[in-house]
């Protein structure tokens, strides 16, 4: 194809887009425009399956059955929205089993937020309220991004993440309206998953980089500052009605923009997690490696007995 | 307690789907591929929703105030009745599925058996965990046969579980004091009638798997009296931990 072709496929591809209208897998794209879509799905579903462990690891001691039974269904939804979306971008030409190696071997990144650890019940709330909170926020504009099948996936996970915000948000209320010691354990919660619920929404604008072309994409259509002013003006009325205090001392109404000003984020916290280093990326990802590699006779197993399968009924065909 | 041994009854079918339940859900996350970790998060899932029809039941019969979480994270080791296949641990996915299908294929029976209980609450509960359990067997039979007829790995662990777990199998058809008198009402199922049929489908589903019938003539039993293996105890502690350290608390 001549640069020329190639050129004007590129114009009417962006028209498409500026339509409104969905790129379908078959339809020609530019290849920045796979690679990005590829990427960003990618690590969508990496951090669903990611996000199953700090949960996970209350499920076998979830405070009551009702607790318990709405946990499993809860991790299990995200086991679900991981399936979905690695099939999601199975559509650009990227095997489940090249985006697993790509997790696995630390060159895929998944949400920042899954390496704190979870360390008591209330952790549970706090992830549904802030961390599901924030998730939404980040993903509702998805819904109508320009990539099918990515938007419609989208539109479930939607669906779900917001009946696990108010899961999460119930799990608070009940703590922050229990005993002292529930009180305590849920503003404490409170205190740990803030900050980094906050670092979630990503950089600082001036040091976004993807920012600019994934607006022309519709992969974003606010940027991650405003993302993040959203959140807290939506999360503080919260608080205030559940009696939990917000742990920044600098968080205060502004009247002139209608929106809270609040403190500094820790950046530096930011990158160290990022790279690698936070409480317990080691772990998360142990904990991945490990099940994929004990898992791996499992899967050799169905893969020989279904081509025995295929085998017999060949003969018997013959 | 007037209905003493109705409550009895109802512990020993839940217990079962309770420590089960919490075996499966220990894997949530860890398991082998992403469908097989939803599977048996799903398993999970369906035994605890039956676990809780059947201690709101028992909770409603005791009549004492007790409510499904007391009875279901309060007793004492003990008290908890299941039988030893269900507490058998997570030693790799083997053990898994074996546990799963041994104790499905006699589930399933049973279920069938119970939906026509004179008790009517136990025969809508059976009527109700008797479609989810056939899933579960159909799941737990062909990842028997896949693991039996795989690879030569696969099949040395999948028979490496069946004889382990094949000594807990006996217990299954054990009748209580409770089971007794149930069957005597028209209440309870008569589970010894489960027997010759349950070692019957067991048996061709592994030949057809390729595996050995183990020939052990040698059962383990006593969960049904509360006289467990060492592992239900660390299970229990997870169970327990929330409602031990924080009593009388609503969640």
């Amino acid at each position: 194809m001549s640069e020329d072709q190639i050129k004007s496929l590129e114009k009417e591809f962006e028209a498409r887009i500026a339509r409104d209208e969905k790129i379908e897998p078959k339809d020609w794209m530019p290849e920045k425009y796979r690679e990005t879509h590829i990427r960003q799905m990618s690590q969508h579903a990496h951090s669903e399956i990611v996000g199953m462990l700090p949960e996970g690891n209350w499920i076998t001691r979830a405070p009551s059955l009702r607790r318990k039974v709405a946990l499993l269904a809860k991790v299990q939804d995200e086991a679900g929205h991981g399936l979905y979306l690695y099939s999601a971008t199975e559509t650009l030409g990227a095997s489940r089993e090249e985006l697993y190696d790509q997790l696995h071997t630390g060159k895929a990144k998944y949400s920042s937020i899954f390496n704190y650890p979870t360390l008591t019940w209330a952790d549970m709330g706090a992830i549904g309220w802030l961390v599901d909170g924030a998730a939404i926020i980040n993903q509702v504009p998805l819904c109508n991004t320009s990539y099918g099948p990515y938007a419609r996936a989208m539109i479930r996970v939607c669906k779900e993440e917001s009946f696990h915000q108010r899961q999460g948000f119930e799990i608070m209320l009940k703590l922050a309206n229990g005993t002292e010691e529930q009180k305590e354990m849920a503003q404490d919660a409170l205190n740990r998953w803030w900050w980094p619920s906050l670092m979630m929404l990503g950089p600082t604008d001036d040091k976004s980089v993807h920012t600019a072309q994934s607006m022309k994409w519709k992969l974003k259509r606010k940027t991650n500052d405003e993302l993040r002013q959203q959140f807290i003006d939506q999360t503080v009325p919260q608080a205030d009605l559940i009696g939990l205090t917000i742990p920044d001392p600098a968080l205060k109404w502004n009247e002139e923009r209608g929106s809270y000003d609040f403190g500094e984020i820790d950046w530096d916290e930011f990158w160290q997690v990022v790279k690698g280093h936070g409480p317990m990326n080691k772990e998360r990802m142990k904990a991945r490696v490990g099940a994929w590699e004990r898992g791996e006779w499992v899967r050799d197993a169905a893969m020989a007995y279904a081509e025995k399968a295929q085998n017999r009924k060949e003969k018997q065909a013959v | 307690m007037k209905n003493q041994y109705l409550y009895n009854y109802i512990l020993g079918i839940a217990d079962n789907s309770l420590i089960l339940g919490q075996r499966m859900g220990e894997l949530c996350g860890h398991g082998p591929s992403l469908e097989t970790d939803i599977a048996c998060t799903n398993i999970s899932l369906d035994l605890f929703g039956q676990v809780r029809s059947y201690f709101q039941y028992a909770s409603k019969i005791a009549g004492d105030g007790r409510t499904e979480d007391d009875i279901a994270m309060l007793r004492k080791e003990r008290e908890y009745k299941n039988v030893l296949l269900a507490e058998q641990p997570n030693t790799n996915f083997a053990y898994t599925i074996g546990r799963q299908f041994l104790f499905d294929v006699y589930h399933l029976a049973f279920l069938k058996e119970l939906q026509k209980s004179t008790d009517l609450t136990l025969a809508a509960i059976a009527n109700k965990c008797v479609k989810e359990v056939s899933y579960h067997e159909r799941f737990s039979s062909d990842w028997v046969k896949r693991l039996g007829d795989g690879t030569e790995q696969s099949r040395q662990k999948m028979q490496e579980a069946i004889d382990d777990l094949w000594t807990y199998t006996d217990e299954l058809f054990h009748l209580t004091e409770s089971d007794k008198e149930m069957v005597s009402q028209g209440i309870g199922v008569d589970a010894t009638l489960l027997k010759d049929a349950y070692y019957n489908s067991v048996k061709e589903l592994l030949e057809e798997a390729t595996l050995h019938i183990p020939d052990s003539k040698y059962f383990q039993k006593g969960g049904k009296k509360g006289i467990h293996t060492e592992h239900l105890g660390y299970l229990l502690s997870d169970l327990q931990y929330m409602q031990r350290t924080y009593p009388n608390m609503e969640w």
